[in-house]
C-alpha cells in the first residue's frame, strides 16, 4: 500500500517538476500567439539552438549550463527579433490564397534550423557531463518522520526553482513596466493599442524576441537533465503547442497551468502505461482539450470568475 | 488544344518507358508521379477547401500499413492493400473529421499535426501488430520498374480526373466558398461541415492509395518513414506550395521539382546532407515571393522575365 502511494507521489512530484519547465516553454509560445496571432511552429527548434549554445559554452569554456542563462537568452532574443523583422513581417503583408502562410513559414524556418544543426553538430546524442547531474536529495532529509519517501534529482529541482523565478520576473515585467503593459495591450486589441499610442509593430518584434528568449531559458534549464540532439526541436514544438491549447491560446496563466497538467499527465502515463506511450498521452489530452475545452484552462478560470 | 492537354501529357507519359530509361531515372519518375498523386489529394482539402492539414502522413501511413500488414499477418498480396485501404482510410478519416473539422484555422493545423504524430507513435509502440520500429519488409512483385510505373500512372491519372470533376461540379464551388468565408458559406445554405468532411474523406482516400502503392513499390516500411512529419506531411504541403495552391497542374509541377531537387541535391557530395536546409529556404522564398506557387503566380514570373529581356 505505502509503496504504491510512494510511487504515486514520486510520479506526481516528477510530473510537477517537469511541468514547471514545460510552463516556461508554453509561456513563450503563448506570448507570441497572443500578440502576433500566429502559431510559432519553430519554437522547439529555437530551444534546440539555445541548448547547443549552452552546450558549446560548457564544452569549450566550462561555463555551467545555468550560467548560460545569461548568454543564450540574449542571443536568442536577437535571433527572434531578426526572424520576426525579416521573415515573418514580410509574409504578413503578402496576399495569398491560403491564410496559414505564416504557420508554414515557421515550419520552413524550423526545418532550416534543425538541418543546419545536424550539419554543423552531427546528429549525435549529447549530454553535458555536469558533476551534479546524478545527485539527489530526499524528503526524509527535510522531514525525518515522513511516511512516504520521495527522492528528488538535484538538477531537476534547481531547474524547477529557476523556472519559477523566471516566470515571476516575466510576470513583473508584463504587469509593472511600460513595455510589458504595451505588450499586453497589443495582445488584447491591436487597433485600440495603436490608437492609444503604442508602437504595435515594435511590440510585435519585442514579443517575438522575448518568446525566443524565454524558450532559450527553458533550453538552458533542460540541458543538465536532458540529452541533446538536433531533432529534439520538433518534439518540443509539439509540446509547446499542446500546452498552449491546453492553457487557452494567448493566456499566460493558462500556459503555466497547462504546462503543469501536461507534465503530471505525461509522468503518470510513463509510470502506469509505459515509457513509449507518454507522447500518446500528451496528444490524447491535447485532442480532448480541443474537443471538450476549446478555450483551454483559461476559459474555465474565466467562467469561474477566478481571474478578472 | 487546351482541352486535349491532359490527354497529350498522359499519352507522352505512357510511352515514356519505351524510350529505354535506366532504372534510376524510372525510380525518380515513379516517385514524382506518386507525389503528384499525394499532392493532388492534399490540394483538394488544403487548396480548394482551405483546410490546411499538417497530418496527411496519417493517411499515407495508414494506407502503407494496410498493405504491409495484409502481407505480414495473412500472407495476402499487398496489392489488395490498394483495395482494402480505401474503406479503412475512409472510416478513419471520417472519425478524425468528427474531431478536427470543428476546428478552424490554426487549431485545425495543430490538430491534424497531432493526429499524424499520434498515429506514428502508436504504430511504433504497438509492436505485436505493426512490428514496431523494426518495420515491415515484404517481397516486391517485380524487379523491373515499368509495371510499377504504369500502375502509379493509372492511379494518379484517376485521381487527377476525379478531383478535376469534383472541382468542376457544384461541390467544387462549395469547397471554394468554405475556403473564402466559412460563415458566409454557411449563411448561404451550404452545409459546411458536410462538405469539409467530403473533402477530407476524398483527400484521405487518395493519399492512402498513394501510401499503399508506396509499400508495394518500396517493399519496406517503418513508422518513422511513412508517418513522418517532415518527409511526408510537410513534403506534401511543399509539393503543393511550390507548384501552386488550388491549381490543377500545381501538384504535378511541384512534385517534379521537389523530387528532382531532392535527388539532385542528395547526389551532390558534401552538400547532400543539407537538402532539408535548402527545402526550408525554398519554402521560405516561395511563401514570401510566390505565395500562390509557380503555376498560380505564373504571370508574375513571366512579367519578371519580360522585364529582364526588355
Amino acid at each position: 500500500m505505502w509503496v504504491q502511494v510512494e510511487v504515486f507521489m514520486q510520479t506526481l512530484v516528477a510530473g510537477i517538476l517537469l511541468g514547471g519547465l514545460y510552463a516556461l516553454i508554453g509561456i513563450g509560445m503563448t506570448l507570441i500567439l497572443g500578440v502576433m496571432k500566429i502559431i510559432n511552429l519553430t519554437h522547439g527548434q529555437l530551444m534546440m539552438v539555445a541548448m547547443y549554445i549552452a552546450f558549446w559554452m560548457f564544452e569549450l569554456f566550462h561555463i555551467d549550463p545555468y550560467l548560460s542563462l545569461f548568454i543564450a537568452p540574449p542571443l536568442l532574443f536577437v535571433l527572434g527579433v531578426g526572424l520576426q523583422k525579416y521573415l515573418v513581417n514580410p509574409v504578413l503583408k503578402v496576399e495569398s490564397i491560403l491564410p496559414h502562410n505564416q504557420v508554414i513559414l515557421t515550419v520552413g524556418i524550423g526545418l532550416v534550423l534543425q538541418n543546419l544543426a545536424t550539419i554543423f553538430f552531427t546528429s549525435d546524442y549529447r549530454s553535458t557531463p555536469v558533476d551534479y547531474a546524478s545527485s539527489a536529495w530526499y524528503l526524509s532529509d527535510l522531514w525525518a518522520g515522513t511516511p512516504v519517501e520521495i527522492s528528488l534529482s538535484l538538477p531537476w529541482t534547481v531547474s524547477f526553482c529557476l523556472s519559477v523565478s523566471i516566470t515571476l520576473l516575466l510576470w513583473f515585467f508584463l504587469a509593472k513596466t511600460d513595455t510589458g503593459k504595451s505588450i499586453r495591450a497589443t495582445a488584447q486589441d491591436k487597433d485600440a493599442a495603436m490608437l492609444m499610442g503604442v508602437n504595435v509593430s515594435r511590440m510585435q518584434v519585442i514579443t517575438f524576441g522575448l518568446g525566443a528568449a524565454l524558450v532559450a531559458c527553458a533550453g538552458c534549464l533542460f540541458l543538465p537533465i536532458y540529452y541533446l540532439f538536433p531533432a529534439l526541436g520538433s518534439q518540443f514544438t509539439l509540446i509547446a503547442f499542446v500546452i498552449t491549447i491546453l492553457g487557452g491560446m494567448g493566456s499566460t496563466i493558462g500556459a503555466i497551468l497547462g504546462g503543469l497538467i501536461l507534465g503530471v499527465f505525461e509522468s503518470m502515463t510513463a509510470t502506469y502505461v509505459g515509457m513509449g506511450w507518454a507522447p500518446v498521452g500528451r496528444f490524447a489530452i491535447f485532442v480532448a482539450a480541443l474537443v471538450f475545452l476549446p478555450g483551454g484552462v483559461a476559459s474555465l478560470l474565466k467562467s469561474k470568475k477566478l481571474t478578472k | 488544344m487546351k482541352k486535349l492537354l491532359p490527354l497529350i501529357i498522359l499519352g507522352a507519359l505512357a510511352v515514356l518507358p519505351l524510350v529505354g530509361l535506366n532504372t534510376y531515372i524510372m525510380h525518380v519518375i515513379i516517385l514524382a508521379v506518386m507525389w503528384t498523386m499525394a499532392g493532388i489529394a492534399w490540394n483538394l482539402l488544403g487548396g480548394y477547401c482551405g483546410q490546411v492539414s499538417f497530418g496527411h502522413a496519417a493517411f499515407f501511413g495508414m494506407g502503407a500499413y494496410t498493405a504491409g500488414l495484409l502481407m505480414h499477418h495473412f500472407g495476402i498480396s499487398p496489392w489488395w492493400g490498394l483495395v482494402v485501404s480505401i474503406p479503412i482510410v475512409a472510416v478513419v478519416s471520417l472519425l478524425m473529421g468528427l474531431v478536427v473539422l470543428r476546428l478552424r484555422g490554426p487549431y485545425f493545423v495543430l490538430a491534424t499535426l497531432a493526429i499524424g504524430e499520434v498515429l506514428r507513435i502508436t504504430c511504433e509502440n504497438l509492436t505485436p501488430l505493426t512490428n514496431g520500429t523494426l518495420g515491415i519488409m515484404i517481397t516486391r512483385t517485380w524487379v523491373e520498374k515499368t509495371p510499377y510505373y504504369y500502375i502509379i500512372l493509372a492511379l494518379a491519372a484517376l485521381a487527377f480526373v476525379a478531383i478535376r470533376m469534383i472541382i468542376a461540379s457544384r461541390w467544387g464551388y462549395y469547397f471554394v466558398a468554405v475556403r473564402e468565408d466559412q460563415d458566409a458559406a454557411e449563411s448561404l445554405g451550404i452545409n459546411t461541415t458536410l462538405y469539409k468532411t467530403i473533402a477530407l474523406a476524398v483527400s484521405a482516400v487518395i493519399t492512402g492509395l498513394a501510401g499503399a502503392f508506396y509499400t508495394t513499390y518500396m517493399g519496406y516500411i517503418d513508422p518513422q518513414v511513412v508517418f513522418s512529419l517532415g518527409e511526408i506531411s510537410i513534403l506534401i504541403i511543399m509539393v503543393v506550395m511550390v507548384g501552386g495552391v488550388a491549381t490543377q497542374w500545381g501538384p504535378a509541377v511541384g512534385a517534379v521539382i521537389m523530387v528532382l531537387l531532392a535527388e539532385v541535391i542528395r547526389s551532390i557530395p558534401r552538400l547532400g546532407t543539407a537538402y532539408q536546409t535548402l527545402f526550408g529556404i525554398l519554402l521560405i522564398v516561395i511563401i514570401i515571393y510566390l505565395p500562390n506557387g509557380l503555376v498560380g503566380d505564373f504571370h508574375k514570373i513571366r512579367r519578371i522575365f519580360r522585364k529582364g529581356a526588355a
